[in-house]
């Protein structure tokens, strides 16, 4: 028997893989499909502090490899969250994270208070990737002062494991890992959508109602790999590492990169069994390179 | 309903014309109950443009064969390379998604279908014939050659055509045809270009009917979990794909 277990700071994973919030809904629309409990974790949908519609359609649009979105974070608010969903998904046996989202630092902080308060969610996904209102649109992630702003403001109110979610769209990832650790972060993930865009050049008009939108997928992985390589490299917490991962091989690269546990994203639209099999092909990567243990993989990239 | 991911064989691809074939594939465990409007989304192997699945109607059920017929329209690399597909092959396919047309009974139906959107109508007048309804189906296409499967629809009741070019049926579009002021229907159910549905729409207004609309949304998962497919409706924004693909006319802000 190999260890597939791992751990985040205090938070213990049975195994490395966890989905990527936006892409699993609230672990619901995949009880038909997977068994839950055999994942280290689940990231349901974003959630703020209030309703949101989100974005009006068209909201996607395919590119080769990947797929641009502009969703705009649709959702009922946190209370809604606490009221009618947690009751019904926090008997599953996995590890249940909340994606936190905000326009305004006042929005994070109460979302992640009330979100604290729900005795199975041991951790919140913080998505600094929104634009920040009050600093003109900005996404919080994108400045190392407004992302550590963030930070601190959440940490003062939550007390269980805070992971911040990284965004890619800028100049130096490490400066922003480095200044949301600074500020008490237990772990990043990495990394959120690229911004992109695509055109109908018959009609003249962009796909996606909003213009830009964010791209996911097998087209964004080697930028998200380097990412991870690169942040693991400039802080000491543990990483969680996303943007592409189609299977296990993929896994294995960002483990090797220097993740501790991964995410799966957009590969659930395409195989909705997708995550259940990365965890065994994790396993039997290992027996096929006699590793004992997933631990022992973490940030083992071999450079001459 | 639970939800499958299967892999399915292919036992035959028709060509009903040079755009249009229909695919009949069978499964390998016994099918789940399937209800009209419906949709399976279809993995279209070894293509980088075609990262994302492809949605389809279910065109028919056939339960004693244990296989699904899909009605597809080649119009990019996905559906092209589906129309590749040939006998033996397989198809892994996510089912069945969505949710379904209403079954009225002893009425005086209307099935109004247009382009690839006379996909899930042939499933739907079989329903509607077993319930006591009295089913006419219009089909709206350009010309005589595209005017396909008629008997297959004489089976659940009376079918009728529209031509654009005139030269088969009445010439015009579906919502010109002297049916729709000759006879009074109770309930009208179209799926096809949008233009088409909003004028059959506004045709079962103006009578006071009923009329449900089968949209065809870009899609990216089918089963609720990305929120990319919504439809605004009176009641804020919908999932296309697990509360819809059908809408009753009353619901969407068309
Ligand atoms: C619930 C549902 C049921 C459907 N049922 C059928 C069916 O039974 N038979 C059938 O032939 N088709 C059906 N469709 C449409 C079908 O899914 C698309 O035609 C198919 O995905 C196109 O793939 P492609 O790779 O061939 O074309 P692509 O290369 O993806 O697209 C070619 C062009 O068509 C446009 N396009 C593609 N899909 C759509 C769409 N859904 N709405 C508007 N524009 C689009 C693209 O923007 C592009 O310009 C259905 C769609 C939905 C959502
Ligand atoms: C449809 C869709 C919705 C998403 N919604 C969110 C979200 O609400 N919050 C968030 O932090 N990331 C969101 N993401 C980003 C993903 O969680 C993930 O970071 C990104 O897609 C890269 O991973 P992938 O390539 O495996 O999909 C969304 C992605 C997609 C495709
Ligand atoms: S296509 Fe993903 S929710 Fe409808």
């Amino acid at each position: 028997m190999v260890n597939l277990g791992v751990k985040l700071k205090d938070l213990s994973l049975k195994n490395p893989v966890m989905t990527a919030s936006g892409t699993f809904g609230f672990g619901e629309e995949f009880e038909d499909f997977i068994d839950l409990s055999n994942l280290g974790g689940i990231l349901v949908k974003g959630t703020t502090r209030h309703h949101r519609e989100g974005n009006p359609y068209p909201r996607m649009a395919e590119t080769p490899s990947g797929m641009l979105n502009a969703v705009g974070l649709q959702n009922k608010g946190v209370e809604n969250f606490c009221k009618e969903i947690y009751p019904r998904i926090k008997h599953y046996d996995t590890n249940i994270l909340v994606n936190v989202s905000g326009s305004v630092i006042e929005d994070y902080v109460e979302t992640a208070a009330m979100i604290n308060e729900l005795e199975y969610i041991p951790a919140i996904e913080l998505n600094i990737s929104c634009p920040n209102v009050k600093e003109g649109g900005m996404a919080f992630g994108t400045s190392c002062t407004s992302a550590a702003s963030v930070v601190k403001a959440v940490r003062e109110v939550y007390n269980k494991h805070l992971m911040v979610k990284l965004s890619p769209n800028v100049t130096d990832i490490t400066e922003i890992a480095k200044a949301v650790e600074a500020e008490g972060a237990d772990s990043v993930s990495l990394i959120n959508t690229l911004l992109g865009m695509a055109i109908d050049a018959e009609t003249r008009k962009p796909l996606l109602s909003t213009v830009t939108g964010g791209l996911s997928g097998p087209a964004v992985k080697p930028v998200a790999l380097r990412m991870v390589w690169q942040v693991f490299n400039a802080v000491n917490i543990p990483i969680v590492g996303l943007g592409g991962i189609m299977n296990a091989k993929d896994a294995i690269e960002f483990i090797l990169a220097g993740a501790t546990a991964i995410q799966i994203g957009t590969a659930n639209f395409i195989d909705p069994q997708v995550t259940e099999k990365v965890v065994v092909g994790i396993e039997d990567y290992m027996k096929r390179h006699n590793v004992q243990d997933i631990n022992d993989l973490i940030g083992t990239l071999q450079i001459q | 309903m639970k939800k499958l991911v299967q892999d399915f064989e292919v036992l035959q691809r028709k060509e009903l014309n040079d755009e249009h074939f229909v695919l009949d594939v069978k499964a390998l465990e016994p099918l789940p109950e399937i209800r009209p409007g419906q949709f399976v989304n279809v993995l279209v192997k070894d293509s980088n443009t075609t990262f994302l699945r492809r949605p389809l109607s279910i065109h028919f059920v056939d339960y004693e064969h244990n296989t699904i017929s899909l009605y597809i329209k080649k119009i990019g690399d996905g559906t092209k390379k589906l129309g590749n597909l040939k006998e033996g092959d397989s198809l892994n396919i996510v089912y069945p998604l969505g949710n379904q047309y209403s079954i009225p009974n002893n009425a005086n139906t209307l099935l109004v279908g247009g382009g690839c959107g006379v996909a899930p109508l042939l499933y739907l007048a079989k329903h509607l014939k077993e319930a006591g309804n009295n089913v006419t189906t219009l089909l709206g296409v350009r010309s005589e050659k595209d005017a396909v499967e008629l008997d297959a629809y004489k089976e659940y009741g009376n079918i009728l055509v529209t031509t654009e070019d005139g030269s088969f049926g009445e010439k015009g579009y579906p919502t010109q045809h002297s049916v729709l002021e000759k006879e009074k229907f109770d309930y009208v159910f179209t799926c096809g270009p949008e233009p088409m549905m909003k004028a059959v729409a506004a045709y079962s207004v103006q009578k006071n009917i009923p009329c449900e609309v089968s949209l065809e949304n870009t899609m990216a998962c089918g089963f609720g979990a990305c929120l990319c497919c919504i439809t605004e409706t009176t009641e804020g924004n919908k999932c296309t794909c697990t509360e819809g693909p059908v809408f009753n006319i009353n619901d969407l802000k068309w």
